[in-house]
């Protein structure tokens, strides 16, 4: 049943993945200094849900991987996105 | 479809001369069968413990008023009595113990996916459980909170809650990696020819438990990280004072500890699933419909923590729709039961011990599940919420059902995990003991529970005394069948009768090969059936 197949990504890609993450950490932290009011909560946690989305894809290897591990690894980001939406029920009308 | 394998000579993993020995032949194991009964000595010993200490709480609750300890003392006693049960016997038990015995062999494979992996889980897990068990010995005494550490107390009691949770974080490693491990085995290490949806029905269960300990644990690890940074530097997570939430930790704990009854009661379902067709020679009803509800459970299982919480100040709105969740949970749980009804129904049934205890654990579990719907449902919460009703229908889950689920399993099982067979009469008698004593033990809380008598109470008004006697009589029968159960497969372990391979007539994997089982599992060529309860 292995799946083994292996795939090299090169340093250059890497590299603009690290800065683009780097980009947005500063951004996550720029984003601070504007009131956004219900939404700041939402923005930092949309630009840590792509950075997330970056460093599985790459530097986990996870875009070269079969369609049912990415389904399986997608699901886990459905899923906590609902547990966060839920929890936020009780929040936002409280 | 067909497996071909190299014959070599059979030798017992239990004979296997490793370069180790000795005792180090087992802590330095990576046989997934050596590992199991690692965790099943380990466990257990921590069972024999939490039962003594649950008996110690009946005894204390038999008249209103000091019986046998002080009231500090009681409150660290059903702590102590959680924290063991809940993290050191029914999270790892069916899953540590029978999934790291049989998860390999009923998939057709050598071994799990990382052995090593599996042996790093069990020292952890030992590590976590001493950390455990000092957190009741240190200087400031057991912590006080009950299992679920809840905050603000948790945050300001000078018990030692620091080990405790510490403990608890660390279990929470072991629980992670068996899941990980489970997961990457059930992908990569099926025997050749067998699909999904040519796996039996335990290694689904596993299967569906292994994702929620990979992806629950974390929560409640972070959790509980946040707990002991808020005890020691005051951060204010959980303290309104300081912009913080009291209900944060709750919405945290039970993310987990939701998901967490799942991780119990899932391989218990997977056991039983096992057990009826092989007692009732027939092909199992429903096959994808028991395994994709696995599934289900898991997946809805994640969404209905906050049925906990209807009482603690949650908004309206999350009440009914956590409340309208867990009413869909109970569908893929009815829809397993059903299953198994539907699979006796005309079966040429055989009343051995391993079948008494799962119809034993299908009756608790419906008593245990149909008095979830009452807890489910916030109107009917709000009056029994936090009393002995709750403390009912929550043994009758764990216990009935994870804790009679794994005695099925032991007598369905220890055949082949040791070679040698326990006398099967004196295990029906006491099946039956065991029986009556939880239910004359569990039952009276239920009636209690629904009148006022509140849980975790030291004392009580005298109106409830004569289900407090009738519980504490229940709890010494209970014990009593316990070790003498315990005492029965010790027995059988080293006088009994030789098993035969297959003393069942089971037509899954573990009952083609030898018993107990060679180090590498698979000697000889073996049959992957289309549907694993081919019986003809």
């Amino acid at each position: 049943m292995a799946n083994n197949t292996s795939h090299t990504t090169e340093y250059k890609v890497l590299g603009r993945i690290l800065v683009l993450l780097m980009f947005m950490t500063f951004l996550t932290i720029s984003v601070t200094s504007f009131n956004l009011g219900a939404f700041s909560v939402t923005v930092a946690l949309l630009i840590a849900c792509f950075k997330a989305f970056m460093v599985l894809s790459y530097f986990m290897h996870l875009k070269y991987e079969s369609l049912l591990l990415r389904i399986l690894v997608g699901m886990v980001f459905v899923l906590f996105a609902v547990i966060v939406l839920i929890t936020f029920i009780d929040y936002a009308y409280r | 479809m067909s497996k071909a394998t190299e014959k070599i000579e059979y030798v017992s993993y239990l004979d296997h001369q490793s370069k180790y020995k000795g005792i180090f032949a087992w802590i330095f194991a990576t046989d997934h069968k050596r590992i199991g009964l690692l965790y099943m000595y380990a466990i257990a010993a921590f069972f024999v413990i939490g039962a003594f200490l649950g008996l110690a709480m009946r005894i204390e609750l038999i008249a209103p008023g000091e019986t046998i300890m002080k009231p500090q003392t009681y409150n660290g006693i059903f702590t102590v009595h959680g924290i063991i049960m809940i993290f050191m016997v029914v999270i790892p038990g069916l899953s540590a113990v029978f999934g790291n015995f049989f998860l390999p062999i009923l998939i057709g494979a050598k071994d799990v996916a990382f052995p090593k992996l599996n042996r790093f889980s069990w020292w952890i897990f030992m590590v976590g459980s001493a950390m455990a068990v000092a957190s009741q010995l240190l200087k400031s005494g057991p912590p006080d909170t009950g299992w679920t550490f809840y905050a603000p107390y948790s945050t300001t009691t000078g018990t030692n809650v620091i080990m405790a949770t510490t403990a608890a974080f660390v279990l929470g490693f072991s629980s992670i990696l068996t899941g990980l491990n489970f997961i990457v085995t059930i992908h990569q290490m099926r025997a050749p020819g067998m699909k999904f949806f040519n796996m039996p029905l335990f290694p689904w269960a596993i299967y569906a438990t292994a994702w929620i300990q990979l992806l629950a644990t974390p929560i409640i690890g972070i959790t509980l990280v946040m707990l002991i940074a808020e005890r020691l530097f005051g951060i204010g997570f959980f303290d309104p004072a300081l912009g913080g939430d009291p209900l944060l930790y709750q919405h945290l704990f039970w993310i987990y500890s939701h998901p967490a009854v799942y991780v119990m009661i899932l391989p218990a379902m997977g056991v039983i699933s096992e057990i009826i067709p092989t007692f009732c020679q027939r092909k199992i009803y429903g096959y994808k419909a028991i395994a994709l509800s696995s599934l289900a459970i898991a997946g809805v299982g994640f969404l209905v923590w906050g049925h906990h919480m209807y009482t603690s100040g949650m908004s309206e709105n999350a009440r009914w729709f956590f409340s309208l969740l867990t009413f869909i949970v109970a569908v893929p749980s009815a829809i397993k039961v059903f299953n198994w009804l539907a699979t006796m129904y005309k079966g040429s049934i055989d009343m051995q011990p391993p079948f008494l205890y799962a119809l034993e654990f299908i009756f608790l579990f419906i008593i245990g599940g149909t008095t979830g719907l009452i807890l489910g449902s916030v109107a009917t919460d709000v009056q029994v919420h936090d009393t002995s009703f709750v403390v009912a229908h929550f043994h009758y889950i764990i216990f009935g059902g994870m804790g009679f689920a794994f005695f099925a399993a032991i007598h369905y099982w220890l055949p082949k995990m040791y070679g040698r067979m326990y006398n099967l009469k004196r295990a029906k008698i006491l099946s039956v003991v065991i029986f009556v004593g939880f239910n004359l033990l569990y039952f009276p809380q239920f009636i209690i529970g629904i009148q006022g008598m509140p849980r975790r109470y030291y004392d009580y008004l005298p109106q409830f005394q004569w289900a407090q006697v009738i519980s504490t009589i229940g709890g010494f029968i209970l014990v009593a069948g316990l070790l003498a159960m315990i005492s029965n497969l010790i027995m059988g372990v080293r006088k009994g009768e030789i098993a035969p391979a297959n003393p069942w007539q089971g037509s899954t994997l573990e009952w083609q090969i030898p018993s107990p089982p060679s180090l590498e599992n698979f000697d000889e060529e073996i049959e992957i059936k289309e549907n694993p309860y081919d019986y003809k």
